[in-house]
């Protein structure tokens, strides 16, 4: 079926300024990607599923300008011991990154493996993105698949001593970046990935994982606070069986940021927590976008999503929970709650389930609200003024997100990340 | 310590009179109490004093140590040395009870121009006074007054003022929802905070509270104002005879 002309035009723009890169392993992924781009098209506001987030910055053939933030901040994770792999402008830094060998994980460039031919990879690559296209197309991962020029292919064999770090900056403030990554952990094996920065005037990034019996990924992100960057990222992950999958994303700022993840249980008594806390100041938009299929028994699943808005800023949640046939005794709960600091903010959400077992346990819940006015006179009648009581209430919200990150240091970077941003905020 | 001169209060949203010309000096070392039926204005007393919106002082004034108070913040209040015991805790979920503890005696501190207590000088102030209240470590981890009972909420309230150490405590209704064990380690913790330098003013409806805690002075409120005050033998008057009799004498 030929596109509708809006849609075609859009698609049309920008794929004329694309490349496919025609070699090695993962061309025939590519070029199946490419096919779903012309059929699916690039999204417009039309589309339901971009209802309340405008597609039109992230799909434009030229990339808007994304002015380089000046002011400096302590990098965050600086004093974990980690393994630091460097991306500027999406392009990886060899320089700047540590050496990449570290035992119980391999990892490779995907520009470098380009001429091969085969790949541990190509089972992954595409693979789970296709995967999940179904049954909400997601044309922006499909043009990813198709046209990354960069990322990673981690394949982790067993429990690396340290997490793995990957640090995006943004140096050139027209950069366009198309990232994909593809994680592969195996049976037993055990990871943590952290990510950081702003990536690229705009960022297109695709995590695959694939998450084999009994393995657990740990996934701690946060966006940089980029004023004028936009970026769209799509994770995708496949559990396997008694296998765990915890992610959050801290989004401090950034004009326009659409993260969806993408999630299937497919092996019994799996876990799946994904969470996020993000604070905007003004020309904010922030979109999370979560689609959980539980398609086996005795599974798990969490979502924590909490937003904490001012100034005009706009919070999206689309939050869907699918319990296919047979997914017995399935826990399924989603939370999304915004604190609108302000009465120009706004929280949009759409929370869904659609449970097909009969023998299921699945919450959700979304509210919107301002700083509790009696715990605010509370503590200010105990002596605590009224900007540090709001601080200390808006840092109480944002708790129940942040206290999904299991290790305790990590968690506490994020913390002070916020309270970062809120000793800046009047 | 505590002055309130001809204090005339109306609700802010509502053209409504709550209190209507109150006086009532409590000097330092004292405890007076307040006692009245529902609606004559006591509670509305303690949340003007300590600040709260959504009333509309029309006349009068209100001192503390001879400063202004109704001019003032509630967190400059709090600083200067006031003290709410609320009626109904609040319960702030994500903030840790500890935390809260440091972070209001802190403020306190700065507010007044002083140093901020060391974490380890703290903790060990803290612990103290808690064991005293049979507050456990875990009560002292948990968010505040989250899940706390009824009795465990109201010895929280006095912890707080155990370790911020004010000049002027009002408690207002603090017997509510205590049974007698709950009653009695209320007091004591109020009573070990009796001090020469301290004024308290106890808000109740029973004389219960005023058998463990012994006021010095007994007001009388009804219809926004004090109409009777005495010893403490007015406490055992209104316990015998109710209210009415009172109000039916200064009518």
């Amino acid at each position: 079926m030929a596109l509708p002309k809006p849609k075609a035009d859009v698609t049309d723009a920008l794929l004329a300024t694309l490349d496919l890169p025609d070699t090695g392993w993962s061309a025939p992924a590519r070029k199946a990607a490419l096919a779903r781009v012309h059929e699916m098209g690039l999204p417009t506001a039309r589309d339901e599923y971009w209802k309340f987030t405008r597609p039109e910055s992230l799909t434009q053939a030229q990339a808007p300008e994304a002015a380089v933030l000046e002011a400096t901040e302590t990098p965050i994770f600086d004093d974990v011991d980690r393994l630091r792999i460097v991306f500027v402008d999406g392009v990886f830094d060899a320089e700047a990154s540590d050496d990449l060998a570290l035992e119980g994980v391999s990892i490779e460039r995907l520009a470098e493996t380009a001429e091969m031919d085969i790949h541990w990879a190509k089972d992954v690559y595409g693979v789970l993105e296709a995967r999940g296209q179904d049954p909400v197309q997601r044309p922006l991962a499909a043009l990813n698949t198709a046209f990354a020029t960069d990322g990673l292919l981690i394949h982790v064999t067993g429990t690396p001593s340290k997490p793995l770090h990957l640090t995006y900056s943004h140096a050139d403030s027209g950069s366009d970046a198309i990232l994909h990554h593809v994680v592969k952990v195996d049976a037993g094996a055990e990871v943590t990935i952290l990510e950081n920065g702003p990536a690229a005037a705009r960022f297109n990034k695709s995590m695959e994982i694939d998450i084999a019996d009994g393995a657990t990924l740990h996934h701690i992100r946060t966006q940089g606070r980029d004023h004028e960057r936009r970026a769209a990222t799509h994770m995708f992950t496949r559990l396997g069986e008694k296998s765990v999958y915890k992610s959050f994303t801290l989004t401090v700022n950034g004009v326009l940021t659409r993260n969806e993840q993408v999630v299937e249980l497919t092996g019994d008594e799996a876990v799946a927590h994904v969470a996020g806390a993000c604070v905007g100041d003004g020309d904010f938009h922030h979109d999370d976008t979560v689609f959980i299929t539980h398609d086996a028994v005795d599974c798990e699943s969490r979502q924590v999503f909490k937003k904490v808005l001012k100034n005009g800023a706009v919070g999206v949640f689309q939050g869907k929970i699918l319990v296919k046939p047979g997914a017995q005794k399935t826990d399924g709960y989603q939370i999304s709650q915004s604190l609108l600091l302000d009465g120009d903010s706004q929280f949009l959400a759409k929370p869904e389930l659609e449970i097909y077992a009969d023998d299921v346990a699945c919450s959700h819940g979304s509210t919107s609200g301002a700083i509790d006015e009696e715990g605010l006179f509370y503590l200010r009648s105990r002596g605590v003024p009224e900007r540090e009581a709001t601080n200390l209430l808006t840092l109480a919200f944002l708790a129940e997100a942040v206290e999904e990150i299991e290790d305790e240091t990590l968690a506490e970077q994020i913390v002070t990340r916020l309270e970062g941003w809120l000793s800046r905020r009047g | 310590m505590l002055e309130i001169k001809n204090l005339h209060v109306k609700l802010e949203e509502e053209d409504k009179q709550i209190l209507k010309g109150v006086n009532l000096t409590v000097p330092a070392g004292k405890v007076h109490a307040i006692m009245g039926p529902n609606g004559s204005g006591k509670s509305t007393l303690s949340y003007v004093l300590s600040g709260r919106d959504g009333y509309e002082v029309t006349e009068g004034e209100a001192t503390l140590a001879g400063e202004d108070l109704l001019e003032q913040e509630p967190e400059e209040r709090a600083a200067a040395g006031l003290f709410l015991a609320f009626q109904y805790p609040v319960e702030i979920p994500g903030v840790g009870n500890m935390t809260f503890l440091r972070t209001a005696v802190n403020a306190q501190r700065k507010a007044r121009g002083e140093d901020e207590m060391s974490a380890t000088d703290f903790l060990k102030m803290v612990r103290e006074k808690a064991k005293d209240l049979k507050i456990d470590a875990d009560m002292l981890k948990r968010p505040v007054n989250v899940g706390f009972s009824g009795g465990e909420k109201k010895r929280n309230e006095i912890l707080q003022m155990a370790v911020l150490e004010p000049k002027m405590c009002i408690l207002d209704e603090t017997d509510s929802g205590l049974d007698v064990d709950a009653m009695k380690l209320v007091s004591d913790g109020v009573n070990a905070l009796r001090d020469e330098g301290r004024g308290f003013l106890v808000i109740t409806h029973y004389q219960r509270l005023l058998d463990h805690i012994k006021p010095d002075v007994v007001h009388i409120m009804a219809d926004g104002r004090i109409v009777k005050t005495g010893g403490p033998e007015l406490a055992l008057e209104v316990e015998n005879n109710g209210y009415a009799d009172i109000l039916a004498e200064v009518a």
